[in-house]
């Protein structure tokens, strides 16, 4: 490529040197290309989240932030050819079982991690319940509503309460692995300190290894809600759906994802511009959590 | 070498001349079937700094930690002797590990405040034992003999990880000396600082010494003729194909680095081996 010799003896006149970069060589092409792609990429990967953003705002924002906000937030589903109506039912009835699904799995997750994380790490019992929890992550959702199903469904029936366990055997796994992840990362010298002043192996857990690992529990947490919130397939089995307000755990009750399936194949289009609106409400939910989660942040240490 | 290649060499028992707080006597120590350090009577004078010198390996760390119970955590360890303390072995069967080591704090290698305010590292130690008098006073009173208290008392909710590493040791001697315990073992407590932040805490060692009672481990034999009243040398034994720690020589600090007994004691602090 170059038309110099540095091997030249220095007496010889040598060619000035040419420096200045040349776009052709193949190497330079390369680069630039495969530099392209990888932007390209980049941006393809955040091309879905905004498209669906974007189209949601489109079809459900003027709904949602126009004057019928309260309406849409508070109202009751319309029925057939009826007008306005919202989608309150769905709202509270997703927040009820989300909820309990936390209830359940937020303490349960805790403790089961801090068995992982601190008390016996390497026993068999803890590396089984951690094998069977990160197979839990590939677990279709459908199974868990047809597993509750078949154990509560059958039995008493459409609930609130089903759902919500439904719910909480998906969000246990986001739970437990992101809690002992957060609690194994609390440095051995911080508990050897805490020993070291006397502390009990449950007050070094509360004390010290809760505390550090705060941040990073609760990014699961939120994670977990957030994911929860945004199912629909073991609710269709669990709570199925309702048209009112829910007045106990134990009745059918409706959720935002279960409404838009519900709303989007009706031949009526206020109902299908709900079921735009509904969507947007659960994607703002669900990015509010994940964004919270984003803002607790990392672990301290 | 004669003395090392014999395995049942033993120290002449080092005779105390004030009072002993602390009378450690190690038989064995074991990790699983591993024989970790045999045969040292290590007797820890009262308000004195002790100091432990020996090359790695040696069972300092380990006979230091065995005083108040420290290795308890690790599953394996098997400790066979006694360790009075008040006239009690600390290894009796009825004694309490936590309660020990209320009494006998320890410094540790790498500093290691918790991840909260510089206030509440040192409450921490009080806040455990339900103190009830004035904590900003003994929070205060603690910073102070650390000599640390004119570097953070306008930042005292700052967190305990933003100061620099000899701060952070010293705020971990705070820490240590808040609740007042009797014994302060310190293992290698400099070694993770540089030369001016070393300087601070052996002075603050030396300070220490008209109320407490140090245990020091080093690697630095300078840092030991500096600080130490008493020093015992540990050697290591691989004569048998394991790793055996054991007390070479125990002594005034002045009579082991001017006039040691044994000729291990003498090639080790000239420097021979290391």
């Amino acid at each position: 490529m170059s038309d110099f010799d540095l091997t030249m003896p220095p007496e010889a006149v040598r060619p000035t040197p040419q420096l200045s970069r040349q776009g052709f060589e193949i190497r330079a092409l390369q680069s630039t290309v495969l530099t392209g792609l990888t932007w390209l990429a980049a941006v393809l990967a955040a091309v879905p989240l905004f498209s669906v953003i974007y189209l949601l705002l489109a079809q459900g924002g003027s709904r949602l932030f126009g004057s019928d906000f309260v309406e849409v937030i508070t109202g009751l589903p319309p029925a057939g050819f009826e007008m306005g109506g919202g989608i309150g039912p769905a709202i509270v009835g997703t927040l009820v079982m989300v909820g309990i699904a936390s209830v359940i799995s937020i303490p349960i997750g805790i403790l089961a991690a801090i068995y992982l994380g601190v008390l016996d790490p390497h026993s068999k019992m803890a590396n089984t319940s951690r094998f069977l929890a990160k197979v839990l992550t590939g677990f279709p959702s459908i199974m868990a509503g047809v597993f509750v199903y078949a154990v509560l469904v059958i039995h008493w029936g459409y609930s609130a309460w089903a759902g919500g366990i439904a719910l909480a055997v998906l969000m246990l796994r986001t739970v437990v692995l992101a809690a002992e992840e957060a609690i194994s990362q609390v440095p051995q010298r911080m508990k050897d300190a805490a020993y070291g002043m006397g502390c009990t192996r449950t007050q070094v857990i509360w004390k010290v290894v809760l505390p550090t690992g705060l941040p990073g529990i609760l990014t699961g947490v939120l994670l977990a809600v957030a994911g929860a919130a945004g199912e629909s397939a073991p609710l269709l089995f669990t709570a199925l759906f309702s048209n009112y307000f829910i007045s106990e755990l134990s009745e059918p009750t409706a959720s935002l994802s279960i409404l838009i399936f519900n709303f989007s194949g009706m031949p009526f289009p206020n109902q299908i511009e709900l079921a735009w609106t509904a969507s947007l409400v659960l994607v703002l939910l669900v990015l509010m959590f994940n964004i919270l989660a984003r803002l607790i942040g990392q672990p301290k240490v | 070498m004669n003395a090392v290649a014999e395995s049942v060499f033993v120290a002449q028992p080092y005779q105390a001349v004030g009072d002993i707080i602390i009378d450690c006597k190690v038989d064995k120590i074991f990790y699983g079937d591993f024989l970790a350090v045999r045969d040292s009577t290590v007797p820890i004078e009262k308000k004195k700094i002790t100091g432990f010198i020996g090359p790695s390996g040696c069972g300092k760390s380990t006979v230091l930690r065995s005083l108040n119970r420290m290795n308890d955590l690790i599953q394996v360890f098997r400790f066979v002797g006694s360790v009075i303390y008040h006239g009690q072995d600390v290894y009796a069967a009825k004694v309490d590990p936590v309660l020990v080591r209320r009494y006998i704090g320890m410094v540790f290698q790498q500093p290691n405040p918790f991840s909260m305010s510089i206030y509440d590292n040192v409450a921490f130690g009080l806040r455990l034992n339900r103190f009830k008098g004035d904590m900003d006073e003994r929070v205060q009173k603690a910073l102070e003999r650390a000599a640390l208290w004119k570097e953070v008392k306008d930042k005292l909710k700052n967190s305990g990880l933003s100061l620099s590493g000899g701060q952070q040791q010293r705020l971990c001697i705070a820490r240590a000396i808040a609740t007042e315990p009797d014994v302060l073992l310190m293992d290698e407590p400099c070694s993770a600082l540089d030369p001016i932040a070393t300087r601070q805490v052996e002075e603050l060692m030396l300070e220490l010494k008209a109320n407490y009672t140090l245990a020091l481990v080093t690697h630095n034999m300078q840092q030991a003729t500096r600080v130490a009243d008493t020093t015992a040398f540990f050697s290591v034994d691989i004569s048998h194909g394991g790793r055996t720690g054991y007390l070479v020589e125990m002594g005034p600090t002045k009579q082991i680095f001017e006039d040691p007994r044994e000729q291990l004691t003498k090639d080790y602090i000239s420097g021979q081996f290391s």
